[in-house]
């Protein structure tokens, strides 16, 4: 099946398998390894990817939805060597252990941030409650969202 | 001290947030082999027949490699030698691993393992540990099913008993918790044209899966040479367990000349990998009426499932820690670990420690209660300070931050400030626990107790350093480079950390115990002094200075005297590659010496402890038995803290891991020993909404063998977290729970049984 989307930001014509899934397309066709998988059943959230600026578990979706729409990964957040403001904020508040959940929860905050710049606990507590972290205990990564809201409105 | 003590951001953090890091997963090689396990359906039978002739027509299908298959022994050597790599007549436990297929794809693979036919008699098993002891007719462990017995033999519990006020007796029991780490275990095998195996992987210890894989491939270990990859958490889960997974993946490797790729599905590592040990137990303990715990009389038992993996040094551990952190003159204490045909048990941060310290700190509070006593005071009377001496006999010559802790958290917590603020149906509850954790292997490991290092400067003044031990995520490298760049006076921003791997550095033991800081940190110490003594060296000669007055950091040597004088370390560094000194350094480290006699639990078993005290404070609705947690405080006595953050989120991170288990984490078995809830969805452990306010606490009494003072301390966040909950619901609404998970379902009941 053939379908065109946008990739970070690039434009892709792709031919795809029908069953095949969105995070096999990621890892084995575009070698974007940063979308990892950590149960394959949408319990986890390691998986996570921007869908139309929306966060979606990829193992649950098919490659083929992709078609005409935008999608971000890991990989798609930085700017070259410079981090995003959601990156920056997760090193710089000891949000990262073993970091394997790290660019799901990333991406979760991204959407959160991108429409609620200035967030209440229970938003962010919400917004990433299905991606799952076992290391850090959750509170440094409340303490990176909130820092990355606070460059955010300091930049405007 | 610059670098000792500085919160310095993650080393390698930058590639983990940009989704750079290389797991095991990420790996392709050209002329990739896939495998998947087959299993075993049953707890205990015999294997009839493994038929794959049905796969023979799957295109791309590469074989069936079994028991029969392995060209060296099949066994998974640990402690004792009684698990093989793949069952050859018998099967022991649901999912013990009889075979592996090898395809082209993980999808013909898998579709191959739905065709293998497998054709077992089963056998009557033994699930239940307590009925496996002792067996009359069912033998899978020796003469009496019992892997270890371990034992503490002192004073005279009887007669301490009659001069008690208050003695309280009674049962716990605790579940099996699942590791969770969210990268799931796997296993890359690459066999090299010179009969060499390379091994990429998952993993907490490196030289285990070595041993495993050449006894396995009857290579020598100078053959087998092991890579860990970025490690998606541990917890003690990616300890043992990893050996079978690697020569599940080594053998068809070795067979079929190609490399070889193994990723567990979720469900699949759910159902075979280690857990902590269901355990129970029976603990009795009492007061005098001036609050002095007088005696302790337990019985302690871990459900060690088929194999003996690493039980005996589980129970070791649990039996160690089977009195918390108290002064006692009396105790027996009798530990047993049991077979049963269900998947063996291992390591769990905490060790077989944290099952029985619920028992031990759900006992203090229920002793203050009939003394009428504070349970802060009742303990403040009797835990450990410096100079004294433990129940299992061993000094205490420095040290000991038990007391400050508790104090600590005492003060942090608004401690059973409670009136004004139980409201409705909600009633407030404050909880508290004391705990103690032994560092390193101690006398249950002490073969392995020791760890290597090298170091090697640059022309350019970048380093390079390797160790034996390795970071899952919990921080190690982070904190070595810290000590490195320290040692050196060089920027954090030179040290580089090569991934841990058997050919760098000789065998260094596990990474297990929360040892690696202590344990590498000293090792690479020693490993700096010679790189070290030729910077000082040329420095003193370029600053005309003696060479006591040198004074490195962070790039810059200048005279201690005059701090004026100064030369980069750069420019020394390029001139001592000028005069060819030496700038490279190895470094070996072995622990100070620990004993344990088994017979009557007395000894040095190890070498210092860390202490840690915790307050819950929690509301629990009285109508639906609810909890929910308000705050946790949490202090610990870690030595000192080389990185601050890092310190505060292994805290977090431990609590919220000892609030599941306290909470909701239990996985279950059926009667025929199938485990029932093995995928996130039903297997329940903490999210983002399950977290209260944390307030962890660092408290510092130097460890004077450890590095600047450190020492291990990343498991006990999580081991005194259940019997905090267990005491504050108590406190809340007078009711006990003595079995794990504190669901809202006991709670009710207990409430409704008032
Ligand atoms: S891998 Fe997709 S949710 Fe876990
Ligand atoms: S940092 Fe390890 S799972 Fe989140």
């Amino acid at each position: 099946m053939k379908i065109k989307f946008r990739l970070n930001g690039r434009l892709i014509n792709a031919d795809i398998p029908g069953g095949m899934r969105l995070i096999d397309l990621l890892r084995e066709d575009f070698n974007l390894t940063g979308t990892r998988e950590g149960c394959g059943k949408g319990e986890c959230g390691a998986c996570t990817v921007l869908l139309d600026g929306k966060p979606v578990n990829s193992c649950l979706v098919l490659a083929a939805q992709l078609k005409g729409r935008a999608m971000v990964t890991i990989e798609g957040l930085s700017d070259g060597d410079t981090l995003d403001p959601v990156q920056r904020a997760f090193l710089e508040a000891t949000a990262v252990q073993c970091g394997f959940c790290s660019p799901g929860l990333i991406l979760a905050a991204k959407s959160l941030l991108d429409k609620y710049p200035d967030p209440s606990e229970e938003q962010i507590k919400r917004a990433i409650s299905g991606n799952l972290c076992r290391c850090t205990g959750y509170s440094k990564v409340f303490k990176a969202i909130k820092m990355a809201s606070e460059t955010h409105r300091n930049s405007k | 001290m610059g670098l000792i003590g500085k919160s310095v951001i993650k080393a390698g953090g930058v590639e983990r947030v940009t989704g750079k890091g290389t797991f095991v997963a990420d790996i392709k090689l050209p002329g990739m082999v896939y495998c998947a396990v087959i299993r075993s359906p049953v707890a205990r039978g015999d294997i009839i027949a493994i038929d794959d002739s049905s796969c023979n027509r799957v295109k791309g299908y590469l074989g069936l490699f079994t028991a029969k298959s392995i060209p060296g022994n099949n066994v998974i050597p640990i402690v004792f030698r009684d698990q093989p790599c793949f069952a050859a007549k018998r099967v022991n436990y649901h999912g013990e691993p009889i075979g592996v297929v090898a395809a082209e794809s993980k999808a013909i693979a898998h579709t191959a393992l739905n065709r293998i036919k497998v054709t077992v008699k089963e056998l009557e098993g033994l699930i239940d540990p307590l009925k496996a002891w002792g067996h009359r007719k069912i033998k899978l462990y020796g003469d009496d099913n019992i892997f270890r017995h371990s034992k503490i033999r002192r004073g005279d519990v009887e007669s301490a008993f009659r001069e008690c006020e208050v003695i309280i007796e009674d049962t716990y029991t605790t579940p099996y918790q699942e590791h969770a780490y969210i990268e799931p275990q796997g296993m890359v095998a690459n066999p090299l044209p010179d009969g060499t195996m390379e091994i990429y992987g998952s993993m907490q210890c490196p030289f285990y899966v070595r041993e495993a894989v050449a006894e396995v491939l009857a290579l020598p270990l100078s053959d087998v040479r092991v890579i860990q990859t970025s490690t998606g958490g541990g917890f003690g889960g990616k300890e043992d367990v990893p050996s079978l997974v690697a020569c599940q993946a080594a053998l068809p490797a070795c067979l079929l000349k190609r490399p070889v790729k193994l990723i567990y599905e979720r469900d699949e590592d759910m159902i075979s990998m280690s857990k902590r040990h269901p355990s129970w137990i029976h603990y009795k303990s009492g007061a005098t009426a001036d609050g002095i715990l007088r005696a302790i009389q337990a019985e302690y038992i871990i459900d060690g499932g088929a194999y003996s993996t690493l039980s005996p040094v589980v129970l070791f551990r649990g039996t160690v820690h089977s009195m918390g952190p108290y002064r006692c003159e009396n105790v027996h204490i009798d530990s047993y670990a049991v077979a049963t045909n269900k998947v063996p048990c291992g390591a769990f941060r905490g060790f077989g420690s944290p099952q029985i310290l619920f028992a031990v700190e759900s006992q203090m509070d229920r002793l203050a209660q009939g003394l009428k006593m504070d349970p802060a005071e009742f303990r403040r009377r009797n835990l450990l300070k410096t100079g004294d001496t433990t129940s299992f006999g061993q000094k205490l010559s420095w040290s000991v931050g038990a007391k400050e802790t508790l104090e600590k958290v005492v003060e942090h917590s608004g401690w059973r400030n409670h009136i004004p603020e139980s409201a409705g149906d909600k009633r407030i509850g404050y909880g508290l626990s004391t705990v103690f954790y032994g560092v390193g292997l101690g006398a249950g490991g002490k073969h392995l107790a020791r760890t290597g290092a090298r170091v090697m400067v640059e022309p350019d003044a970048s380093v390079t350093f390797s160790v034996g031990t390795t970071d899952m995520g919990q921080g190690m490298q982070t904190v070595l480079a810290q000590v490195v760049a320290q040692e050196l006076g060089l920027p954090f921003e030179n040290i580089r950390m090569m991934p841990t791997d058997t050919s760098r550095v000789p065998d260094s033991g596990p990474t297990v115990a929360s040892r690696a800081t202590t344990m590498s940190g000293n090792a690479l110490i020693i490993a700096c002094e010679k790189p070290r003594d030729s910077i000082l060296t040329e420095a003193s000669i370029l600053l005309k200075i003696e060479k006591h007055n040198v004074v490195i950091d962070e790039g810059i040597a200048f005279d201690r005297k005059d701090g004026r004088l100064k030369v980069t370390i750069k420019e020394i560094i390029k001139n001592c590659f000028g005069k060819r000194m030496p700038l490279t350094g190895d470094g070996w480290y072995n622990t100070p010496e620990t004993s344990w006699d088994n017979e009557t639990g007395i000894g040095e078993p190890y070498v210092t402890y860390a202490w840690a005290s915790n307050i819950v404070k929690l509301a629990v609705d009285t109508q639906t038995g609810e909890v929910e947690v308000l705050k946790i405080s949490s202090a610990h006595d870690v030595g000192k803290a080389i990185n601050p953050a890092m310190v505060e989120c292994q805290i977090e991170g431990g609590v919220i891991q000892g609030l599941g288990f306290a909470l909701t984490e239990e996985m279950m078995a059926d009667s025929k020993g199938k485990l029932l809830n093995p995928e996130f969805s039903t297997y329940i452990i903490p999210t983002a909404s399950d977290v209260p306010e944390i307030e962890p606490i660092i408290v510092e009494h130097p460890y004077p063998d450890g590095p600047y003072g450190a020492r291990g301390f990343g498991e006990q966040p999580l081991m005194g977290i259940a019997p905090a909950v267990a005491n504050a619901v108590a406190d809340a609404v007078g009711v006990r729970i003595t079995d794990l998970p504190i669901t809202a379902e006991k709670i009710w009941r207990a409430l409704r049984a008032k």
